[in-house]
């Protein structure tokens, strides 16, 4: 199926070249990192986790959400969404390989990735993510590609495949609460040891990552002969909806432990994020952004009229995007690490390489799911 | 086949090309150049004989560093009667002290370059 | 019979995935020579700590013997910048090492002093337990290692730790050091990994104490086996009051304070 990806309109082919002049400048700049060292980055001894990472968290979720068009469909036959399950199972596969590649570009000593195999610890959080994205990759990767193949021939997927799909709906569900166990498990950072750490996970995955669907179901609309139909994309927005309203009540959650209870460590990263500490604000404005974006997504999205229209409904879900992207990546990620344990603060700036390094990432994701894309829509118009 | 007249040569030429090495050495071209690791003129034994360092010396630093940092194993190893550490720079390039007339010689002639000496210490070679 | 190219593609995959697939499995259940140490280790007849004592360490404010000892020993290298610094051992303000110890009327010399601060070598190490390669471990004697080999420079282990032990090197270390500072008998360490203090553990599985303890003139730092009731740390820890730092987060640091 991989020649549907090899011939293509104008359209296709500029998009296609664009993204992978995207990804050059931060691939040079990789090797620059090799062989200097992540001083390269803006990340300190303080703040030692930094976009990378920030990244990675956002785009586990963002993986994830394919259960939420996988579920309804597989799992309970909600026809609406027949269409789109491709569109989102192919979605995820780029999200993970984008969180794959920010660990790697993360990491001090990259070649010795190895002996995360080499010498397993069950006890270690960090081993498990890698073991449930790497499985999560691979059952999206052949669930998407044998349904499709099959669907291509004209015949139902094999029988072996309706378990497979079953597996990955909890799966799904695993690879972000492990994610959020990377967090929520450690003694010292007070912005993360909360017990909502994981459900807020969820909560913005499901927000995040079917509000990028619904985008890119337009765009795939507006450019080919593609149509998911109207009521999976209204399906959708509403999951955002509601998967918004409780990632933000799960927000407003934390503050009220923090600030009701006033114990210091639980509330001077939130003050840090929000309003600054000690006259340090670098993130002030990102947040407040941020949750203006969250208002304005809330309001378009839950109000039927304006969820109903589709222009309205793109600025809802790009606002939802943003704002998450905003507030579980730089925020929550840099959060953690402000004020340090010994509550002074260092504050985080990421460099022009590390930038540059990171859109390269986002340009290899977006390629992957372009490639993708451009196999399953031209399949389906086939078809 | 299409292009027989074409394909055929071109085959041979690419096998000629490929196995240069192996006829260019079997016809008596000298090798331009071969290791020459200079041995140390003042110890005669090794922690272990020649013929084994040469086949396992990466296998044995290996388990000699995970001896030592892993497991605390830290016991001297004893030649003709003197107790040395399991180290590399303590004692390996106490004896094999110059990198570039020991170690670099295999090493570049075979192309790996071992990250050891990231770390690990060696006496500094004479300007000279 | 393999009759097309799919088929042998898959046929492939397969027999590659299960050889990683097996090793990875027969590595799990075999399990690390480490790991299986511990398991069969018997009980624990040395369990290292030490104590500051404060008091000492304040007869003399600008000294710091500890700290160059340990630095120049141990070849860390001295870097300007504050965000990329390496630090094994260093001092920190009573307010900003015993954040939550800190009140307004405390005693003045306690305001003014500044804390010894290093790796607590923990007895119930966060850092430890989120290590995904081991590249950190616990040993049998209580001291937190690190293995520089393994490190990938993850630097899970420097969130994990509520101490701000840990340092990472953001570069190498090497340009940071001159020549003649270098101490031949200690390896560097290199770019992308982790490194603490590690209770000097070479000196002490030969029966030496750490150079930190050592080099202090005041004898403000007192290194000592506590699974030996005899030993000085024990006797010191039952007569005076001592703190830890941040013990509610159930570490249960084994570095003590003598204030």
């Amino acid at each position: 199926m991989f020649e549907k990806a090899l011939t293509g309109s104008r359209k296709y082919w500029m998009l296609v070249f664009s993204l992978a002049a995207l990804f050059l400048p931060g691939f040079f700049f990789y090797f620059r990192q090799l062989s200097e060292g992540l001083v390269l980055t803006g990340m300190s001894r303080d703040v030692s986790w930094g976009l990378y990472i920030a990244q990675f968290t956002f785009f586990v979720g963002v993986a994830a959400s394919a259960v939420m068009v996988v579920l309804p469909y597989y799992l309970h036959d909600y026809k609406a969404f027949g269409k789109i399950t491709i569109l989102g199972e192919f979605l995820a596969v780029p999200a993970v390989i984008m969180c794959m590649l920010f660990i790697f570009v993360d990491m001090g000593q990259p070649f010795r990735i190895l002996n995360v195999f080499l010498h397993p610890t069950p006890n270690s959080v960090m081993f498990w993510d890698t073991v449930v994205l790497m499985g999560y990759l691979l059952l999206n990767i052949i669930i998407g590609w044998t349904t499709l193949g099959a669907e291509r021939k004209g015949v139902a997927p094999p029988a072996w495949v309706k378990p497979v799909i079953y597996i990955s709906i909890p799966w799904a569900v695993s690879i972000h609460t492990v994610t959020a166990f990377l967090y929520a498990g450690v003694p010292g950072r007070h912005l993360w040891l909360t017990a909502i750490m994981a459900a807020r996970f969820l909560a913005s995955a499901f927000a995040s990552g079917p509000s990028l669907l619904i985008i890119l179901s337009m765009i795939v609309r507006k450019h080919t002969k593609f149509d998911p139909g109207k009521d999976a994309l209204q399906s959708l927005a509403k999951i955002v909806a509601y998967a918004m309203a409780l990632n933000v009540f799960f927000i407003l959650l934390e503050v009220f432990t923090a600030f009701y209870s006033g114990i210091p460590s639980h509330r001077h990263s939130l003050t840090y994020l929000f309003a600054g500490l000690d006259g340090h604000t670098a993130l002030v404005p990102w947040m407040r952004v941020s949750v203006v974006l969250a208002l304005v997504a809330l309001a378009l999205l839950i109000y039927p009229a304006t969820r109903r229209n589709e222009k309205f409904l793109l600025v809802g879900a790009a606002s939802v995007f943003i704002s998450t992207w905003i507030d579980k990546g730089m925020g929550l990620v840099v959060g953690g690490f402000i004020p340090n344990p010994f509550e002074k603060i260092t504050e985080y700036t990421p460099t022009v390489p590390e930038i540059l390094i990171t859109v390269s990432v986002w340009a290899a994701g977006f390629l992957i799911l372009t490639v993708l894309y451009k196999i399953a829509v031209t399949i389906r118009e086939e078809v | 086949m299409y292009n027989k007249s074409t394909v055929i040569p071109g085959l041979f030429l690419f096998l000629a090309i490929v196995s240069f090495p192996l006829w260019n050495n079997a016809l008596g071209g000298k090798p331009r150049h071969s290791p020459d690791p200079k041995l140390p003129t003042d110890m005669k034994q090794c922690v272990e004989s020649k013929e084994y360092m040469r086949d396992y010396h990466m296998q044995l630093v290996d388990r000699w560093r995970d001896e030592v940092v892993r497991e605390a194993k830290r016991e001297t190893i004893s030649i003709a009667g003197v107790h040395y550490h399991k180290s590399l720079s303590g004692t390996c390039m106490k004896c094999h002290s110059s990198k570039k007339d020991f170690c670099d010689q295999c090493h570049d002639y075979l192309g790996v370059a071992p990250y050891c000496w990231d770390c690990h210490t060696f006496p500094k070679e004479k300007t000279k | 019979m393999i009759v097309n190219r799919r088929e042998l593609l898959k046929k492939a995959g397969l027999a590659g995935l299960s050889v990683i697939g097996g090793s990875a499995l027969y590595q799990l259940i075999s399990g690390d020579r480490v790991l299986a140490e511990l398991k069969n280790s018997p009980s624990k007849s040395t369990r290292w700590a030490m104590i500051i004592d404060m008091k000492k360490c304040a007869r003399d404010p600008g000294c710091a013997d500890c700290m160059d000892a340990c630095h120049r020993a141990h070849n860390v290298p001295t870097i300007a910048d504050p965000k990329r610094e390496i630090k094994w051992i260093w001092k920190e303000n009573f307010s900003h090492a015993f954040p939550e110890l800190e009140n307004e009327y405390i005693r003045e010399d306690l305001k003014q002093q500044k804390f010894i601060v290093l790796c607590n070598h923990c007895d119930n190490p966060p850092c430890v337990r989120v290590c995904p390669t081991q590249a950190t471990w616990k040993r049998e004697d209580g001291i937190v290692m690190m293995d520089m080999h393994r490190c990938i420079g993850c630097r899970y282990c420097m969130a994990a730790c509520p101490y701000g032990s840990r340092s990472f090197n953001w570069m190498d270390p090497r340009k940071a050091l001159a020549e003649d500072q270098i101490n031949p008998d200690f390896p560097t360490r290199t770019k992308g990994v982790v490194e603490k203090c590690d209770l000097c553990a070479e000196r002490v599985d030969e029966g030496k104490i750490p150079v930190c303890v050592e080099a202090c003139k005041e004898k403000a730092l007192i290194f000592g086996n506590l699974s030996d009731p005899s030993s000085e740390v024990r006797k010191v820890l039952s007569g005076r009051f001592t703190i830890r730092r941040k013990p509610e987060l159930g570490t249960r640091p084994e570095v003590y304070y003598l204030v």
